[in-house]
């Protein structure tokens, strides 16, 4: 009788269950996206941190030009554009009937507006050198802007999809650290500080609507804590997963995808290059010498991560491979220091709080240094006083950090920035790629600024970090490669 | 020193023998120290010597108790850890009992006075936080550090010996021989050093021990959360941290410094207990 009875209830339980079934089988419209790093701001045109782009590129706001998938620029707000023959005029044509977030109208003006803005004197733009080249923006007619630049610049458009680069409202620019209004598909719904950031679908969107409803980016430093989340389904996707050691685990569960790709990140080991000793090339060079990357590639990233002997990502097609230059060879590093008379030295290793790269490529780093007869005193920071001290402050001696940006080697021409770095033959290179359009001549300047700073031991160039995420499986449409900084959430959709 | 104390200590190895707890804790607890002190002289590897091509191996017969994820030898790392966390937690320990027992003395001492009042209403106010807070706070203030652990360890066990000896000391201070001493004229000082203090040490010792194992606890707690001893010192508190996201992979390597933490405090503890038992005389007899 009892057994009868169990039968039953499982018979029932199964009829049940086959009977839901359909109503499941609906493919979900949100999606919880989980990121290392909390940004400090919502604001990408003020703040150089790479979390507010992964929260807001292409999701909220957009430029007149943007960064695809695979690295391409195509357009954005511009729905197309002339170049005049001199390399000196953009004219830009603008998508109709694009509003808001707060419903405000999109003209011309606001496209007028954002670049003064941000090329203004005291503006907070992290990347004002984007803007550097333009004499003048005109607002033609309300779908028409003209941009002239002083000097030809054959990456403008490229400048232009950067995420510092997007178009903001004057109603609204004031507010978007707090609150974005951007023209994206997403708009934003709330920020709950050290928790998450939820954006939803923008209905009034002009172009293309987006298959998602909702989307939550939750923010988990802690690489346990993001396994766990993970693995409890708590989150659909992590793109930039910071444990690297527990991909494998991921790989073999059929519920989910570990998709590997590419990024901009040229992780490297920062020196402070006006600080002595440390601003002596010798020493610099001894340092580099001093550093096994594959070592770090291994213990650090558990192999995730290509090496690099200069500023510059192996997959760009004017990559030169310059690791023969800053090879691993301790006794030669020993000999440089010797020679530069260099003999009881102690330099602070300040390290931003990412696990991977930092913390345990910190540990790494010091090793190796202490091989060489360098001492260090390690200090792990948190991100703001990463910013403060080494980025601001440049109180350091070296540091460990990934520059995500895509083609950002023009840093080196910047003498202040953080490293402070300074090379008069440097800067000459960079300005005569400024004025060259040619694709040929362009790419022997590049291959020439990375032989530069490679040659002057600049930095020690560690690795290009890889883009190991781990996805939940029935989640499609997520970029593989980072070509920008961006979680570009457009595209994705869940698999029915 | 006073007839109570030294009637006793003829019997108190006896007893110690006698002790199943103490005996088994103080084995426990004399194989860290051992390792400790051997890590001196010898350790079967460097402990912050990295070989990253054999990371994440198991225990074998070149490494003993396996390596961690940068190829460190985990036996050379637990051996240099065991001092690291026994420094530091003696260190913390000795620290609150040189600062809290002479509180605790003079208040009991001039009890009922402001002083007993100022004393006794400032170790409340630390006490009320929590001990493992106070050492967050102190660490993030300051800066991370094993010196920043110990002060921070330190402070947290001020309150516990100033308040156990006061206890103590005050139904000592009713008893004859303390009255004869006053009678004689020594003063408050003298009295709680000569006649209270050598009468309180037990007490003293085992809370010293309980407080020992709890401050090995809060280093390799600080370290976990890393703001205690910083790499490349191996901590067994950091070994665990770093083992954590491992764990699928290599089990051993957040196995080991788990168990030697586990072992260490269960070691000290049931030492602390069996000293207890020792001192007792009346626990003794009843037990036994």
């Amino acid at each position: 009788m009892r057994t009868s009875l169990v039968v039953l209830a499982v018979a029932g339980a199964l009829i049940m269950s086959t009977a839901l079934t359909p109503a499941y089988a609906q493919a979900r419209t949100d999606v919880r996206v989980g990121l290392v790093l909390e940004p400090p701001n919502l604001d990408p045109t003020a703040g150089a941190a790479a979390a507010i782009d992964e929260v807001v590129y292409a999701n909220i706001f957009e430029g007149l030009t943007r960064f695809d998938a695979n690295g391409a620029i195509i357009p954005a707000l511009a729905e197309s554009w002339e170049i005049s023959g001199d390399g000196l005029t953009y004219t830009f044509h603008l998508h109709s009937g694009v509003k808001f977030h707060d419903g405000t109208g999109f003209d011309a003006e606001d496209v007028k507006f954002s670049f003064d803005r941000a090329r203004a004197e005291g503006s907070v733009n992290a990347q004002k050198a984007l803007f550097a080249d333009i004499a003048s923006v005109d607002a033609v007619d309300p779908r028409t802007v003209r941009i002239t630049l002083s000097r030809p610049n054959g990456n403008f458009l490229f400048n232009l999809a950067w995420g510092d680069a997007v178009i903001v409202a004057p109603e609204s620019a004031e507010t978007n650290a707090t609150k974005p209004v951007g023209t994206g598909p997403f708009a934003f719904i709330e920020w709950q500080q050290g928790d998450h950031v939820d954006i939803a679908r923008n209905p009034d969107y002009w172009g293309t609507p987006v298959r998602l409803e909702k989307a939550t980016f939750k923010f988990i430093g802690d690489p346990t804590a993001a396994f766990a989340a993970m693995m409890a389904e708590d989150l659909d996707v992590f793109p930039n997963f910071a444990a690297p050691e527990t991909l494998s685990q991921f790989a073999s569960d059929p519920r989910f995808e570990v998709v590997v790709g590419s990024t901009e990140g040229e992780t490297i080991l920062a020196m402070n290059n006006s600080k002595p000793p440390l601003d002596n090339p010798k020493v610099r060079e001894a340092i580099a010498h001093a550093i096994d990357r594959q070592a770090i590639i291994d213990g650090a990233m558990f192999g995730y991560g290509t090496p690099i002997g200069t500023h510059f990502a192996p997959h760009h097609p004017d990559y030169v491979d310059l690791t023969a230059i800053s090879g691993y060879d301790p006794e030669k590093s020993k000999a440089l220091l010797a020679e530069a008379g260099i003999t009881d030295l102690t330099l602070s290793l300040k390290l931003p709080p990412v696990e991977g790269y930092a913390r345990r490529g910190g540990e790494i780093i010091a090793q190796q240094l202490a091989a060489i007869g360098i001492k260090t005193e390690t200090t792990n920071l948190e991100w703001a006083q990463w910013l403060e001290q080494v980025f601001t402050g440049r109180d350091f001696d070296l540091t460990i950090v990934s520059h995500t940006e895509p083609l950002d080697i023009g840093i080196y021409a910047r003498g202040d920035y953080y490293f402070q770095y300074k090379s008069e033959a440097f800067n000459q290179i960079m300005a005569d790629l400024g004025n060259e359009t040619g694709p040929a001549e362009r790419s022997e300047l590049f291959k020439a600024a990375q032989t530069r700073i490679a040659e002057d031991f600049a930095n020690g160039f560690l690795f290009q970090l890889a883009k190991a995420g781990v996805q939940n499986a029935k989640l499609k449409g997520m970029w593989v490669n980072a070509p920008t900084q961006a979680t570009d959430l457009t595209g994705v959709y869940w698999e029915e | 020193m006073s007839e109570i104390g030294l009637a006793r200590r003829d019997n108190l190895w006896s007893a110690a023998l006698g002790s199943r707890s103490f005996m088994i804790g103080a084995v426990l607890t004399g194989i860290f120290v051992l390792a400790a002190l051997i890590s001196f002289v010898w350790t079967p590897y460097g402990a912050a010597a990295q070989d990253i091509p054999n990371k994440l191996k198991p225990p074998s017969s070149a490494h003993w108790l396996g390596t961690d994820h940068f190829g460190r030898d985990t036996l050379s790392m637990i051996m240099v850890g065991a001092r690291t966390s026994i420094a530091v937690a003696l260190i913390a320990v000795g620290l609150g009992a040189a600062i809290g027992t002479p509180l605790g003395l003079a208040a009991a001492a001039r009890r009922g006075s402001l002083l007993d009042e100022v004393i006794m209403r400032g170790n409340d106010l630390v006490f009320a936080f929590p001990a493992l807070l106070i050492a967050i706070l102190i660490t993030a203030v300051f800066g991370p550090g094993a010196v920043n652990a110990i002060i921070a360890i330190g402070i947290f066990n001020i309150p516990v010996f100033a308040r156990l000896s006061r206890g103590a000391a005050l139904s000592l201070w009713q008893r004859e021989f303390v009255m004869s001493a006053r009678v004689a004229g020594k003063g408050a000082v003298r009295i709680s050093a000569e006649h209270i203090l050598p009468n309180i040490l037990n007490t003293l010792i085992v809370q010293a021990t309980i407080q020992f194992s709890l401050g090995i606890l809060a280093e390799a707690a600080l370290a976990y959360v890393g703001l205690g001893t910083q790499p490349p010192t191996p901590s067994w508190g950091k070994m665990l941290s770093d083992a954590q996201t491992m764990i699928a992979l290599a089990p051993h390597v957040a196995l080991v410094p788990g168990l030697a933490i586990v072992l260490t405090v269960l070691g000290v503890n049931l030492m602390g207990d069996g000293l207890r038992d020792i001192f007792d005389p009346q626990l003794r007899r009843s037990r036994g």
